[in-house]
C-alpha cells in the first residue's frame, strides 16, 4: 500500500495545532501571572528577566503537555500499526486519516504520541522523587547541622558512602529484575516514605503543641492521609484502591530517592551550620524553644531560597537519571514510552533512521534546560534581596 | 598536614570496606546467584542441579566467610571433586590453588570473570587503560575550553558576552551524554559524514581523529557547562576585590589585570570542581562507551552487571569507588595547598 506524506511545513503546522490545549492553558496562566506578578512574590519576580520567562514557559509547556497528553497525542503510545513501520515524518495513516507527525519507530508506533505520553512518566516520577529526597535530606540534615558531634559524623559518613557510589553502579545493583523478589526495595521504600510523615508530624507538633484545637486536627490529617498513601505505596494495600504503584516503578522511585537524598542532606547540613549562628536562632534559644522548633520554624524557612533553587536543579537532574535508567533498560517496561527508553531504542538504529531519535532527545533536553533556566533566574532573584 | 592525609586515608579505607560489603551483599542476593547458576550450567538444569552447582562451587558458604575470602583475610578452600578427591578449579579458564591459602584482593587476586572467561585482572586493567586514554582526551579538551568560557563570561559580569556564554553553559549542563551523543551522531556521522558513529575500531586499529572525536566531544560537552559556571562565579567574585580595583587604578590595562592579578586567584575554586568531576565522568564513561562501543571500563562494567559476573563487578566497583575517593582527597589537599587562607588541622 502506498503511504501518502504531507510536507515539512504542514508537519510544523500540524504539531502546533495538536498542542492547542497546551497553548491555551499556557496563555491563560502566563498572561495572568504576568499581570499579577507584583503580588506573586518570588514566582512573580521571575517575570522580570528574560531567562526567568523562558524557564517558566518551558516548564509550563511540559507540565500542560503531561496533563493534556490524552488530548494532544493523536494515537495510543503503545498501538502498533504495521503499515507505518519506520514511516518518515508526515506519513498519513490510511485507516484513520491522521498523520504520524514525527514518523513511526521500528515497532510502527507514533513517535509524536510516544513523546507526549513520555512526558507524563517523567513529570510524575521526577518531581515526586525530588520531593521525597528533599524530605529525607531535610529531616536528616537539620539535626546533623544543628547538633553536630557524633550524630553529624555518623550521618555524614553514611551520606558520603552513598555519594562515593557511581550512580550507574548503584542503579545496576538496585534496579534489577531479581531484586524485586527480595524485600530490599520494599524495606527501602518503607524507610524513605516514612520521612514525610515524620517531617510533617514534627513540624505541626512543635508549632501547635500548646493549641489543642489545631494540633489534633493537623496531626490527624497528617497521620491518616500519610498512612493512607504509605499503605498504598509500600504495601500496595490501599483500602480504597486509589493509591497504587507498579512494583518496577516503586523500585525506580526508591533508587532515585536513594541516589539524590545525600546531596540534599549535604546542602541542608551546610545551610543549617551557617544559619544556626544567627541572632534570631540565639533569640529563640533564649526564649527556651525546643531544638526541633528552632530547626523547623527558625532555620528551615530561612534556608528556603537555596533549597528552592536546588530543588529545581534536582528535578532536572532526576529527569536525567530517569533517562539514564531508561537508556540502560533498567526498571522501566521495555515498551514504556518514557524518553530514556525511546532514546535507547532509537540510538541503536541511528544508521538507518534518525527521525525516531530526535523528538525524545529534544524533549528531554528542553525540559531540563527549562528547569535549569528557572533555577538560574531564581538564584539571581534571591541574590538581589 | 600529614596527619590530615593519614586520617583521610583511614576514612577512605573504611568507606571502601563498607561499600564493597554492600556491593558484595547486593550481588550475592539469591536471585542473582540463581541467574549465574543458570548461565553457567546447561539451560535445562533442574532447580536441584542449580542448587548443587552453587553448593559445589562454594556459593552457599557463610556470607562473611565468602566476603573474607574475596578480601583475602580468610583462606580460600580448594574445590574438591567428591568422586576423585582431586582439587579441580571452579572455572576451567582460571587457575586456582589446590591447597587452602589466602588469595583475595589484598593479595592481588581479583578472582575470575565468568562472562569473559578469564581472570578479572587480565580483563579489568586493559579496560582501565583504554578508559584512561579516553579520559585524557576528554580532560585535554574539556578543561581549557571550560576555563576560557568561564573567564570570558566572568570578566565583565552582566555584559552581553556573559549572558550569551552563561545561557550556553546552562544548555550544556541540560544535555546528558545520551542526548548529546545521539544529536552529534545524527549531525556529524549520519548527516555530514565527518566522523565515525562508532569507536569500536579504536580498540582494534588504534585511535584516530575519525573514530574518537565523537566520544570525546560527547563526554566533554556535559562537563564544560558546569566547570565554566563555577569558573565564572569565582571570576566574578575576584573581579570585585579591592586589589583588582587598585591594579586598575594604578593604570594597568584590563587584559593585564585579568591575566596577572585575577586569573591566579580565580582558578582555585575550579580546581576543586574539576577534580570532583571524576565521579560524574565515571557515569559518562559508562554511557559513552556503551553508546560508541568502545571497549573500556564502562563497557566492562555494563557487561559484568548485565551478566551477573560477580568477581568482575566487584572489581569494577572497587576501582570506581577508589577513583572517587582518591580524587576527593586530592581536591581537598590541593585546595589547601593552592589557597593559603585555608589551614587544615
Amino acid at each position: 500500500m502506498q503511504i501518502e506524506y504531507i510536507g515539512g511545513f504542514q508537519v510544523f503546522l500540524g504539531v502546533l495545532a495538536r498542542f492547542w490545549p497546551v497553548w491555551l492553558a499556557m496563555a491563560i496562566v502566563l498572561v495572568a501571572s504576568f499581570n499579577f506578578r507584583k503580588h506573586l512574590g518570588l514566582y512573580g519576580q521571575l517575570f522580570d528577566s528574560g531567562v526567568g520567562i523562558a524557564g517558566v514557559s518551558i516548564c509550563f509547556f511540559w507540565l500542560f503537555t503531561a496533563i493534556f497528553a490524552a488530548e494532544v497525542a493523536p494515537f495510543d503510545p503503545l498501538a502498533q500499526i504495521p503499515v507505518m513501520k519506520d514511516a518518515l515524518p508526515g506519513a498519513i495513516e490510511p485507516a484513520s486519516g491522521l498523520t504520524y507527525l514525527f514518523g513511526g519507530d521500528k515497532l510502527a508506533r507514533d513517535v509524536f504520541s510516544r513523546m507526549v505520553h513520555g512526558s507524563q512518566i517523567v513529570l510524575i516520577i521526577a518531581p515526586a522523587a525530588t520531593m521525597f529526597a528533599l524530605m529525607v535530606g531535610i529531616t536528616l540534615g537539620l539535626p546533623a547541622g544543628y547538633y553536630g558531634g557524633r550524630i553529624d559524623s555518623v550521618l555524614s559518613f553514611l551520606a558520603n558512602l552513598v555519594l562515593a557510589f557511581p550512580v550507574i553502579l548503584l542503579f545496576y545493583l538496585l534496579v534489577t529484575p531479581g531484586i524485586m523478589d527480595t524485600p530490599i526495595p520494599y524495606a527501602l521504600a518503607g524507610l524513605f516514605f516514612l520521612f514525610p510523615i515524620i517531617f510533617f508530624s514534627v513540624l505541626f507538633y512543635t508549632r501547635f503543641k500548646d493549641r489543642p484545637d489545631r494540633i489534633y486536627l493537623l496531626l490527624g490529617i497528617t497521620l491518616v492521609f500519610g498512612g493512607w498513601i504509605y499503605a498504598g505505596l509500600v504495601f500496595n494495600a490501599d483500602p480504597f484502591g486509589i493509591v497504587s504503584i507498579e512494583p518496577n516503578q516503586l523500585n525506580i522511585f526508591v533508587a532515585v530517592v536513594f541516589a539524590s537524598s545525600p546531596g540534599v542532606f549535604r546542602i541542608v547540613r551546610g545551610l543549617t551550620m551557617d544559619i544556626k549562628t544567627r541572632d534570631y536562632v540565639a533569640a529563640a534559644q533564649t526564649r527556651g524553644e525546643t531544638p526541633w522548633y528552632i530547626m523547623l520554624w527558625e532555620i528551615l524557612p530561612n534556608a528556603r531560597g537555596p533549597l528552592i533553587v536546588d530543588a529545581c536543579l534536582r528535578i532536572g537532574y532526576t529527569t536525567i537519571l530517569l533517562g539514564t535508567l531508561g537508556y540502560f533498560g533498567l526498571g522501566l517496561a521495555p515498551e514504556s514510552p518514557d524518553w530514556g527508553t525511546a532514546i535507547k531504542d532509537a540510538s541503536r538504529l541511528l544508521r538507518s533512521f534518525i527521525h525516531p531519535a530526535l523528538p525524545p532527545t529534544i524533549a528531554l533536553m528542553s525540559f531540563v534546560l527549562g528547569l535549569n533556566l528557572l533555577a538560574d533566574a531564581l538564584r539571581e532573584q534571591s541574590m538581589k534581596d | 598536614m600529614l596527619s590530615f592525609i593519614l586520617r583521610r586515608l583511614g576514612v577512605i579505607g573504611l568507606t571502601m570496606l563498607c561499600l564493597t560489603l554492600v556491593v558484595f551483599f547486593l550481588i550475592n542476593l539469591d536471585p542473582n546467584l540463581k541467574k549465574l547458576a543458570i548461565s553457567q550450567t546447561e539451560m535445562r538444569a533442574t532447580s536441584e542441579q542449580l542448587e548443587s552447582w552453587l553448593q559445589r562451587n562454594g556459593y552457599r558458604q557463610n556470607f562473611f566467610v565468602r566476603y573474607g575470602q574475596w578480601l583475602g583475610v580468610m583462606p580460600k578452600q580448594p574445590n574438591i571433586d567428591p568422586a576423585t578427591g582431586q582439587a579441580v578449579p571452579r572455572f576451567s579458564f582460571c587457575n586456582e590453588p589446590s591447597v587452602p591459602q589466602f588469595s583475595g584482593v589484598l593479595q592481588g587476586d581479583f578472582g575470575c570473570s565468568t562472562k569473559f572467561k578469564t581472570t578479572v585482572a587480565s580483563k579489568l586493567f586493559p579496560a582501565l587503560g583504554a578508559t584512561g586514554i579516553l579520559m585524557f582526551w576528554v580532560m585535554v579538551t574539556m578543561v581549557p575550553i571550560a576555563l576560557l568560557i568561564g573567564i570570558f563570561a566572568g570578566m565583565r559580569e552582566g555584559s552581553r558576552t556573559d549572558r550569551t556564554l552563561s545561557v550556553a553553559s546552562i544548555a550544556t549542563t541540560a544535555t546528558p551524554e545520551y542526548v548529546s551523543g545521539v544529536i552529534f551522531t545524527v549531525i556529524f556521522a549520519s548527516w555530514l559524514g565527518w566522523f565515525n558513529g562508532s569507536a569500536a575500531s579504536a580498540t582494534s586499529q588504534g585511535i584516530t581523529f575519525y573514530n574518537f572525536t565523537l566520544p570525546v566531544m560527547t563526554m566533554a560537552i556535559y562537563g564544560i557547562g558546569y566547570i565554566a559556571r563555577m569558573t565564572r562565579a569565582s571570576m566574578v567574585e575576584v573581579m570585585t576585590q579591592q586589589y583588582i580595583r587598585t591594579a586598575r587604578l594604578k593604570g594597568l590595562s584590563f587584559g593585564n589585570v585579568v591575566v596577572k592579578h585575577a586569573l591566579r586567584n580565580a582558578l582555585i575554586a575550579p580546581f576543586t570542581v574539576i577534580m570532583l568531576q571524576f565521579p560524574w565522568l565515571l557515569t559518562g564513561v559508562v554511557i559513552v562507551e556503551t553508546m560508541f562501543r568502545y571497549q573500556g571500563f564502562g563497557f566492562t562494567l555494563v557487561e559484568a552487571a548485565g551478566n551477573n559476573d560477580i568477581d568482575l563487578l566487584l572489581g569494577c566497583s572497587l576501582v570506581s569507588v577508589f577513583v572517587v575517593l582518591v580524587t576527593q582527597l586530592i581536591s581537598d589537599v590541593g585546595y589547601a595547598y593552592l589557597n593559603p587562607r585555608i589551614r587544615v588541622q
